[in-house]
């Protein structure tokens, strides 16, 4: 528990010292971003969902697994969808439509 | 020795979304850091799938099939100007999902199926789950209702009623209640599991109101605040998931998240020169204000002009700094604003854009607008930058913005917004104001910007006088 609670305020200070830093360009997409980091949360709902002894875990886990998932997936791409914005930024609209659709989904479970 | 896998995987995937948000500093790098941080989570994912028990492999793969599915759906399909809905949505998500995990742990003890994990129940636990069903139901309701605030089917103006605030206080002594009960009856559990489940039921429908009550007395216009601080929640509640679940990779990325959720909602807050505490009390404004325009002060004059007289000043002119604010994403006239910036720039025009942090609809939002337009980065300039510049601009087009370029805010210490930062166009040589009327903007303050002697205003709506003054440029350059 102690050693919990010395890597929540640790984290707490490294978050702070880096995101600071980040630009009001990219405030939207860091916060997109940062919810699916926070989509974290699948992992303790893949254990809960994996569970076949108690039904009732089984099956709150599953409503877990899936919002999770939404985050971790939906965000992610947004995030890089929007990013991509920043990158090209002198291509014609209809271009970067089309890359957009051609794009890989990043390595998200999917 | 499996579990020493497991956490050094956990600790791998930790340190990949440091880097990743790290490398948002800037839009060159942010694009592989969000690729970075994905690999993060595919690394934590995959250890969790491999090293713990995972029996039921059916029920992940209709998970994971269903969550994912909807995830790019929405991800794909959403509109840009719809980015704050989407984030609402997502946080909420966050938040349910680190109560569900709280719920199934609890229910998991119920029946002495505890495959992983084998500590024994107590009050340290009791605690976690407690704050866990909390944060993260409360992140839930509460961002629902911004959802409904920021896309119309909940009203935008502060709803209140007598009485709330008697209401959420005895909510909050309620779950405090229910929390107290949980620690109480946490040494007799599971062997007597319903004082505890009961009470963690209790707790989750208190949260649950707490978070519409918490939301609903806000106005529309504060939700960029509302929706940084539902962000940085859902972080802390995916950290009570990890404190919960023992899981160093959840405690650290819910406590990065929380951070990022609340830096954002300090800079919301000092750019509207508004405390926290100010803006969750509520009852500030009244979404949109657009009903109905004063009349002019005695004594004071408009000076009304055309798209025709904007592009000749337009044309002329060595610098032009263009001011989005609000109004021009309700116009989507963000397109047009960019075609108007090409064809000054092709005239020798230098364009800039200077973007208030509460120009949008959430922290950075009328930068993503401007980049879809696809306007380069490298032309959206900061408050702090681009203030010194104004006095050298020949011209200031302000397209749908208002409280954020009042200059009351600098020079009437009696004004509600006296203090808050403000874009300095009344500096520049010539000012244009593209906007419906003269009414004032959502602190209802009155704008003397509009009366001011170097201020021109061109009354119509934001995508159509931009469109006429593009067209009168182009007509210039052919004569």
């Amino acid at each position: 528990m102690l050693n919990n609670v010395i890597i929540f305020v640790l984290a707490a200070f490294v978050g702070t010292e880096i995101l600071t830093k980040v630009p009001q360009t990219l405030h939207t997409p860091l916060m997109s971003g940062a919810n699916a980091i926070s989509g974290i949360t699948v992992v303790g709902a893949l254990v809960a969902a994996g569970m076949t002894a108690d039904p009732w875990s089984t099956w709150i886990g599953f409503g877990a697994l899936v919002v999770a998932t939404i985050n971790v997936v939906g965000g992610f791409l947004v995030t890089d969808r929007m990013l991509k914005m920043f990158g090209e930024k002198n291509a014609s609209p209809a271009q970067a439509d089309a890359t957009a659709a051609a794009q890989p989904t990043n390595g998200t479970p999917e | 020795m499996k579990t020493a896998i497991v956490d050094l995987t956990y600790l791998l995937s930790a340190v990949l979304f440091i880097f990743g948000l790290k490398r948002m500093q800037s839009p060159v790098t942010a694009r592989t850091g969000n690729a970075l941080a994905s690999l993060g989570m595919l690394v934590a994912i995959v250890a969790t799938l491999f090293l713990h028990e995972i029996l039921s492999w059916p029920m992940i793969l209709a998970g994971v099939v269903l969550g994912g599915g909807i995830g790019v759906v929405l991800a794909r399909s959403v509109e840009m100007t719809a980015m704050p809905e989407l984030v609402a949505v997502f946080n909420g998500f966050g938040g349910l999902a680190s109560a569900l995990v709280a719920g199934a742990e609890l229910s998991q003890y119920v029946g002495a199926a505890r495959l992983v994990d084998s500590a024994g129940f107590g009050i340290v636990t009791a605690v976690t789950i407690a704050l866990s069903i909390l944060i993260g139901t409360v992140t839930f309701s509460g961002s629902v209702v911004a959802n409904g605030k920021l896309s119309g089917w909940i009203t935008g103006n502060p709803i209140s009623f007598p009485g709330i605030r008697v209401i959420t206080v005895a909510l909050l002594i309620g779950a405090g209640g229910a929390i107290g009960v949980m620690i109480a009856s946490a040494d007799a559990f599971p062997k007597l599991a319903p004082p505890m489940i009961q009470s963690a039921i209790g707790l989750g429908a208190a949260a649950l109101l707490l978070g519409i009550l918490l939301v609903i007395p806000i106005g529309g216009a504060d939700m960029p605040v509302v929706v940084s601080l539902l962000n940085s929640y859902s972080g802390l509640a995916a950290a009570a998931a990890g404190f919960v679940l023992d899981n160093t990779a959840l405690i650290v990325s819910g406590t990065l998240v929380g951070a990022a959720g609340m830096i954002l909602t300090v800079i919301m807050c000092d750019a509207m020169n508004r405390s926290l505490a100010n803006v969750m009390l509520g009852g500030f404004g009244g979404g949109d204000g657009a009903a109905g325009g004063p009349d002019v002060p005695e004594g004071k004059t408009v000076n009304e002009t055309s798209p025709d007289d904007t592009a000749i000043l337009a044309s002329y002119a060595e610098k032009v700094v263009i001011v989005p604010g609000y109004g021009l994403a309700v116009a989507q006239a963000q397109h047009a604003v960019r075609e108007l910036a090409d064809k000054l720039e092709e005239e020798g025009v230098e364009v800039k854009y200077a973007i208030h942090p509460v120009a949008g609809r959430m922290p950075g939002h009328m930068n993503v607008l401007l980049a879809e337009a696809n306007v380069s980065y490298e032309k959206l300039f900061e408050l702090d930058e681009i203030n010194p510049e104004f006095p050298t601009a020949d011209l200031a087009i302000v397209v749908g913005a208002n409280d954020v370029v009042n200059p009351a805010a600098r020079t009437d210490e009696g004004s509600p917004i006296y203090g808050m930062p403000i874009l300095n166009v009344d500096e520049a040589e010539t000012v244009v104001v593209i906007k419906r009327s003269l009414s004032p903007g959502y602190s209802g303050v009155p704008n003397d910007l509009f009366y001011a002697d170097n201020t021109k205003m061109l009354f119509s709506d934001a995508k159509e006088a931009v469109a006429g003054i593009t067209e009168s440029v182009k007509e210039m350059q052919e004569a």
